[in-house]
């Protein structure tokens, strides 16, 4: 299985989950239906013109239907955004396989769950609404509600302990490592430059390579730089994880951030930045740093807050062997690689798991703040929004694409403060793909649908689509694509005392040939060649012919033949002995030779050869022996 | 030539013709040819070749062996007909078959050293400079030199093929100007050999099948009428416009853009013109019929059905398409200041190309067919076309246009000012581009103000400006803060303009970037602060964050120019200060004497000179408004009675001294850096004039005061700066003026400081002395 995301958009229908009681929240009208049945109004909220649910936010999981999960062996992640409904699939499905990723992945993986696990737990709902998802009753909600798909399969944040049991199975891997899956095949994890410990796979066996590239990027961002060397020669590449923007150039992006934070910041407003705790926001941080006193923001405080807040920050100066080489150099003078040390050190950011304790008593405005969730619907970004919600002169800077801002901002409306939207990623581009492709050259390209197409909205963007040779094989939801190539050999190992045994003939210059006698045995999808077991020493001669007979194996082999047969030298060599009256016959395939008086046909084929005479074994012995003088044997 | 370079002479050319020395350095070459250039211009150069038979040995040991290296053989070459320009001298080489063995089939052409660029270019530029008398043409037709040049037309080495061409035009020029006594030749059997081999020549081209041929002969014909418009070059194009206006029939037209710039140099006829207008509006016909729905804009296809090829190439590839673009927009910009601008310009498809090409660019256009489609994959966010593109809107504004499209412009530029993706270099077009818009759009009948539609477009333009202001790129900033200078000098006296931009956080923020870290930034910063200031537009609320801003800006100014430790802030300080005290801002004229005597104390020590050069400007405007403007000496005022300037008050004299002025002029006459001391000089020179009547005796300059100064001067002079002049009385200060010799010092001064190593002495030294060092070195091998 390659990842295993979560589909957090479902969130999106819910109501906000508040730090603070929000009386704003906890008023507004229930919603009934057109004809003023209200029975629906303790599930439902409605704010200006959007209906919500009001109840502990759920999560869409991936497809379980189509297979059966505790069928799976193994799980390949490729960075820590692909590993969100990990404890979904290892705790729930009788999955008892591996899973594979990096250090980084693992680790940051488990703040981005700890955090969200944080968010929902902290902030109990006794209320659970079901009714709603009741297909006769689903029908008749408004959109999005009406059209959302699978409800009855959303589910509620996991546990912690769920976290930790899932994260037990993780198997840590490093870039370029190679790990034998059942002698089958060999995975490798090749660094995507995307996310710290981010990485695509190569999945091959001897004669087969399946390249996997999900969530890269070529930009010099933090990471180490994608390894696009080893992604050659693939018979099949599978292309996913592109970047949801294809428009937003992010260095414009990252310029159009620092403007509205500075021009906010200096009318003496407030900066909110809902982001995830790891990934863009180590780059902004690095941005910011060289900005601020430039920008004279040197007096404005930045903040973090996340529960994880400390651990994000301190992880991403640990990881030096995963970072850009800039990065990896610092290390060595020792110097921390990223600047956001010293941002901390001079007290221009502050870092603190909740708005609860230190953060109200160093809490000064205007500021700049950075915290979770980029949905709007859980953690501290709650509370800031319906804080600074009120105000024009205050802006939501959002920079995280995975969720639309609009939506996001449904249930804070009416708004009056400013919303910016720039959002920054990193991820491969189409002109990026086409230059990859033209590099890596693989057989078949893999990806999906919609990457084969201009982007709805966008239809007459001929460029923003996968453009290769021959054309992209595009895959849907619940289809099954077969791969288009076949395995046709398998590689074989030779034992060292058989192999000394062989005796070599050459039969063209550089080509030798040698007959092998061998037990072919086969073990965990690795096939290899072992001498044949000794015929049993005879304990006496008596019983010699017994063994002969009960052991028909040892037949005396006969030799092979190779070579061809000069036509005209055998009807010769015929006429040598004694044959006479012969007549040669061209055909498609060869040559027939006529022994007219024997009333024998000789028929000479490429890769045949037949004597047929008539009840004459004395004769065809003969021929036959007539016939092999012209061969090679070995 | 002076005897110490005839003296050095015989050694210089004694070391060209030895092959083991290595002249190393090829400037040292060319200033010795700009030398003997200069010194040909007085001399005869007969004269020279005889009174220095070493360069007749150099010249004929090169002919004789060419053993030297390329660099010398083309030095050679071009020294030859540097002496070959004066008819005498070229009898005389002509005589000794010096010329046709340099310049001749057996000469260069056949040395192995031909294939060094060098020594082609050499060849050529020998005939360049020999080719300046009748003389010189027959030698050009009887040594087969001009088949020589078609050949080189096509030379791998660009610079060669270039020089290759323009010799071309130089023979034709020099052969019509012979031939034709006035009035034009009009039969070709009249011409002169030379020229009608020339013409011959270019015609073919222009007949050739071969792309390369045809752009040669058009670039040989648009350097010959870009050069002189004699009546004889009428005469060449009667002949010529016919095979010209033929490739205009060939399909695909063959260097289109070569084709153009003749036509943008030449006087063509009317239908011509037409013709080469259509071929040029092609590629902006196609973006418009591919991205419009209706069946075609009026105006811009008419006539020009769009060919294939202009398609092809615009789809082909993008840089095809880019470069097609570019040239095509620059063309167009170049033409419509032209006089044989088309009549009518069709400003509207025009414009609406023009904005179609910045739509693609940033991708807004949604395009009716496919290859509008693509052409908007090829165009998105390309940097290139985006300038070209901005550049010719510019020019633009100044056709009139429709209101439609005048809006559909301000949106174009709004959005691209707007958009996250447009790059600095983009950003500034656009803001300079908007600026011409702004002046020339939709003139109100009250000209100088803004239209209701240009102040709408300031509304919306505002909050990007700000954003702008605050962007992490110094150069936004800068070109935002520069383009902010430009809206507030021309509009800053209309009162919706001032309600616009008062409404918005542009001057607070342009105030701010007075600290940006970038010093370019506060050098913008300066100049705006100083505009708005100037029509009293300055930040009302002060932010407590910036305790700077509750001091008025006079002092923030004065604070950088002490303070700030780099140049260009201070240097718009001191612009900032002297447009002030010239328009008699009112922080000044509160207290003139203390901002001058302030700006003058901060700028004495300031390091640098352009600083410096512009607070003497500062001092000579303080001037002119207390004593008037300089007298005039020019020789056509003559006649006019002069008006007496008013004798300076006893008291502004002793202003003078008191701020120091005097001493701040005496000591920027010592300046190191030459400029200022001119600058310094002239303002004395003025004070000088202005106050020869004021009272005192002449004899002052023996007073006790005044000597003391000049020997405060002296040890000035031997580089004691740190001593003050001291209170000195206005008498003592007029007495100095009097006795120093400031015309001589003019005089020397005007003589650039390396003057001395510039001479040809030095020159031939120095060549001599690298030679030098090689010969020891050798005794050393030894």
């Amino acid at each position: 299985m390659l990842d295993c995301g979560l589909d957090m958009t479902s969130t999106l229908n819910f109501l906000p989950l508040p730090l603070v009681q929000s009386p704003r929240l906890s008023n507004l009208p229930g919603w009934s239906l057109k004809d003023g049945n209200a029975f629906l109004d303790k599930e439902l909220k409605e704010c200006s013109g959007h209906v919500f649910v009001d109840s502990v936010p759920e999560f869409c999981l991936p497809e379980t239907e189509l297979i059966d999960l505790s069928t799976v062996d193994v799980i390949l992640i490729s960075n820590y955004h692909c590993m969100m409904a990990l404890p979904y699939i290892t705790e729930h499905t009788g999955f008892t396989g591996t899973v594979y990723a990096t250090e980084p992945t693992m680790q940051i993986g488990r703040l981005l769950m700890e955090e969200l696990v944080n968010f929902i737990e902290r902030v109990p709902k006794a209320q659970s609404a079901s009714l709603w998802k009741n297909k006769d009753i689903q029908r008749l909600l408004p959109s999005p509600l009406k059209d959302a798909v699978e409800v009855s399969t959303w589910r509620r944040c996991y546990t912690m302990q769920e976290v930790n049991s899932a994260l037990s199975k993780i198997q840590l891997v490093g870039y370029s490592q190679k790990i034998e899956l059942f002698g089958a095949v060999q995975v490798t994890p090749l660094s995507s430059g995307y996310a710290l410990g981010s990485s695509n796979w190569i999945i091959q066996s001897h004669y087969e390579k399946v390249s996997y590239v999900s969530g890269s990027s070529l930009l010099t961002t933090h990471p180490q730089p994608m390894d696009q060397a080893s992604l050659k020669n693939s018979d099949v590449l599978v292309l996913t994880g592109l970047t949801q923007i294809p428009t937003a150039n992010p260095d414009g992006m990252v310029g159009e951030f620092c403007s509205n934070l500075a021009l906010t910041v200096r009318n003496g407003g407030n900066v909110l930045v809902p982001c995830y705790p790891s990934g863009v926001i180590y780059d902004l941080l690095e941005c910011l740093y060289q900005y601020i006193d430039s920008a004279g923001l040197s007096n404005i405080p930045f903040y973090f807050i996340s529960p994880v807040a400390n651990s994000s920050l301190e992880f991403s100066q640990i990881f030096a062997e995963w970072l850009c080489h800039n990065k990896q150099s610092k290390v060595y003078l020792p110097e921390p690689p990223f600047p956001h040390a010293e941002l901390i050190q001079t007290n221009k950011l502050k870092h603190y798991p909740s708005i609860h304790g230190d953060f109200s008593n160093d809490f000064r405005q205007p500021c700049v703040v950075f915290t979770g969730h980029p949905s709007l619907r859980f953690g501290d970004v709650v509370h800031f929004m319906e804080l600074w919600g009120k105000s024009s002169l205050n802006t939501v800077i959002f920079t995280e694409p995975d969720f639309s801002y609009l939506e996001a901002l449904a249930p804070y409306q009416p708004l009056a403060m400013k919303c910016i939207y720039c959002p920054i990623d990193t991820r491969l581009n189409f002109i990026q793909v086409s230059k990859l492709l033209k590099e890596v050259q693989p057989l078949h390209v893999v990806c999906p649908e919609q990457y084969t197409q201009p982007p709805p909205a966008q239809s007459h963007r001929m460029d923003l689509m996968i453009d290769c040779q021959p054309p992209a094989m595009s895959y849907r939801r619940a289809e099954v694509l077969a791969l288009p190539f076949k395995r046709r050999y398998e590689k074989i190992e030779i034992m060292p005392e058989l192999a000394d045994s062989l005796v070599p003939m050459e039969i063209k210059p550089g080509i030798s040939l040698a007959t092998v006698s061998a037990v072919l045995h086969t073990k965990d999808n690795k096939h290899v060649l072992q001498p044949p077991p000794r015929p049993t020493q005879p304990p006496s001669s008596k019983k010699r012919k017994r063994v002969s007979e009960d052991v028909p194996d040892c037949k005396v082999l006969k030799p092979l033949l190779s070579g061809s047969i000069p036509v005209e030298q055998f009807v010769q060599t015929l006429e040598k002995h004694g044959f006479s009256d012969i007549k040669v016959e061209d055909t498609a395939k060869g040559h027939i030779v006529l022994l007219q008086e024997a009333e024998t046909l000789i028929q000479i084929e490429e890769d045949s050869t037949h004597i047929i005479c008539d009840n004459d074994e004395t004769l065809r012995v003969r021929l036959r022996d007539l016939v092999l003088r012209f061969l090679q044997k070995f | 030539m002076d005897p110490e370079c005839s003296k050095l002479l015989p050694a210089l050319c004694a070391v060209l013709a030895d092959p083991r020395q290595l002249v190393a350095d090829d400037t040292c070459l060319e200033k010795l040819l700009d030398w003997f250039k200069t010194v040909m211009e007085t001399e005869s150069s007969l004269h020279l070749l005889q009174d220095h038979p070493c360069l007749m040995e150099l010249l004929s040991h090169v002919l004789k062996t060419q053993d030297v290296s390329p660099r010398v053989l083309s030095f050679v070459l071009r020294l030859v007909g540097i002496f070959a320009a004066q008819e005498d001298c070229f009898q005389y080489l002509q005589q000794g078959e010096l010329l046709l063995g340099l310049f001749g089939e057996t000469g260069a052409l056949s040395w192995t050293a031909w294939n060094m660029p060098s020594v082609r270019s050499g060849w050529i530029q020998g005939l360049c400079s020999l080719a300046h008398h009748p003389s010189a043409l027959h030698f050009l037709a009887d040594s087969g030199a001009v088949d020589t040049i078609f050949a080189l037309q096509g030379d791998p080495s660009l610079f060669v093929a270039s020089a290759a061409s323009q010799l071309l035009v130089h023979i034709l020029a020099l052969a019509m100007q012979g031939g034709a006594s006035g009035s034009p030749i009009s039969e070709a059997a009249a011409w002169p050999i030379c020229a009608q081999k020339i013409v011959n020549h270019v015609e073919e081209s222009l007949h050739s099948k071969a792309t390369p041929q045809v752009t040669q002969a058009l670039n040989v014909l648009t350097t010959t009428f870009g050069r002189c418009h004699s009546p004889w070059t009428g005469v060449l194009w009667g002949r010529l416009s016919p095979p010209v206006a033929c490739l205009f029939e060939r399909d695909p037209i063959p260097a289109v853009h070569s084709l153009m710039d003749l036509l943008l140099s030449v006087a063509s006829p009317q239908e011509l013109r037409t013709q080469a207008f259509g071929v040029l509006l092609q590629p902006l016909a196609c973006i418009l019929k591919a991205t419009t729905q209706a069946p075609g804009p009026p105006g811009l296809l008419d006539g020009t059905a769009g060919s294939s090829l202009t398609v092809d190439a615009l789809l082909s590839s993008k840089s095809a398409c880019v470069g097609l673009l570019c040239q095509t927009l620059a063309h167009l910009e170049e033409l419509q200041m032209l006089p044989q601008c088309p009549c009518p310009w069709p400003q509207v498809p025009l414009l609406g190309a023009t904005v179609t090409i910045l739509r693609l660019c940033d991708g807004s256009v949604d395009p009716s067919s496919s290859m509008g489609g693509r052409l908007c994959g090829t165009l998105g966010g390309c940097v290139r076309v985006q300038r070209a593109a901005l550049d010719f809107l510019g020019t633009l504004s100044q056709g009139t246009s429709p209101l439609e499209l005048v809006l559909e412009v301000f949106a174009v530029l709004l959005k691209t000012l707007e958009s996250p993706e447009s790059s600095p270099t983009v950003l500034k077009k656009a803001f300079q581009a908007t600026l011409r818009w702004l002046q020339n759009s939709h003139k109100t009948p009250n000209c100088s103000d803004l239209s209701p539609d240009a102040l709408l477009f300031l509304g919306e333009l505002f909050p990007i400006l700000q954003k702008r202001l605050c962007s992490p790129c110094w150069e936004v900033r800068d070109s935002a803060l520069e383009f902010l200078t430009h809206l507030i000098r021309h509009w800053g006296g209309q009162a919706d303009f001032r309600e616009a931009l008062h409404s918005s956080e542009v001057p607070t923020l342009a105030r701010q970037l007075l600290q940006d870290p970038e010093s370019y930034v506060r050098a913008s910063a300066v100049g705006t602060a100083g505009q708005l200031s100037s029509r009293g537009l300055q930040a009302t609320s002060a932010s407590p964050e910036n305790p700077l801003a509750q001091q008025g800006l006079l002092m923030d100014l004065m604070h950088i120019l002490s303070t700030d430790s780099e140049g260009f802030p201070r240097r718009a300080v001191l612009r900032v200060f002297t447009e002030w005290l010239r328009d008699g801002h009112a922080d000044v004229i509160r207290d003139t004497e203390w901002f001058v005597a302030t700006v003058l104390q901060a700028v004495s020590r300031d390091l640098d000179w352009e600083v410096r050069m512009q607070g003497l400007e500062l001092a000579q405007v303080f001037l002119i408004q207390a004593m008037g403007q300089p007298s005039l000496h020019c020789p056509y005022t003559v006649g006019l009675p002069e008006a007496t300037s008013p004798r300076p008050h006893p008291e502004f004299l002793q202003t003078l001294c008191r701020l120091p002025l005097f001493e701040f002029a005496f000591c920027a006459l010592l300046d190191c850096d030459r400029p200022v001391a001119q600058k310094a000089c002239d303002l004395l020179l003025f004070l000088r004039d202005k106050t020869t009547h004021c009272s005192g005796p002449q004899e002052a300059g023996d007073s006790p005061n005044s000597a003391s100064v000049e020997a405060v001067l002296q040890r000035w002079r031997e580089g004691e700066q740190g001593q003050p002049l001291g209170d000195l009385e206005p008498e003592a200060m007029l007495a100095i003026l009097r006795s120093l010799d400031l015309e001589g010092l003019q005089g020397k001064l005007a003589k650039s400081s390396d003057h001395v190593e510039k001479s040809p002495q030095s020159l031939l030294q120095d060549m001599l002395a690298t030679v030098g060092i090689l010969e020891e070195n050798e005794a050393d091998c030894y």
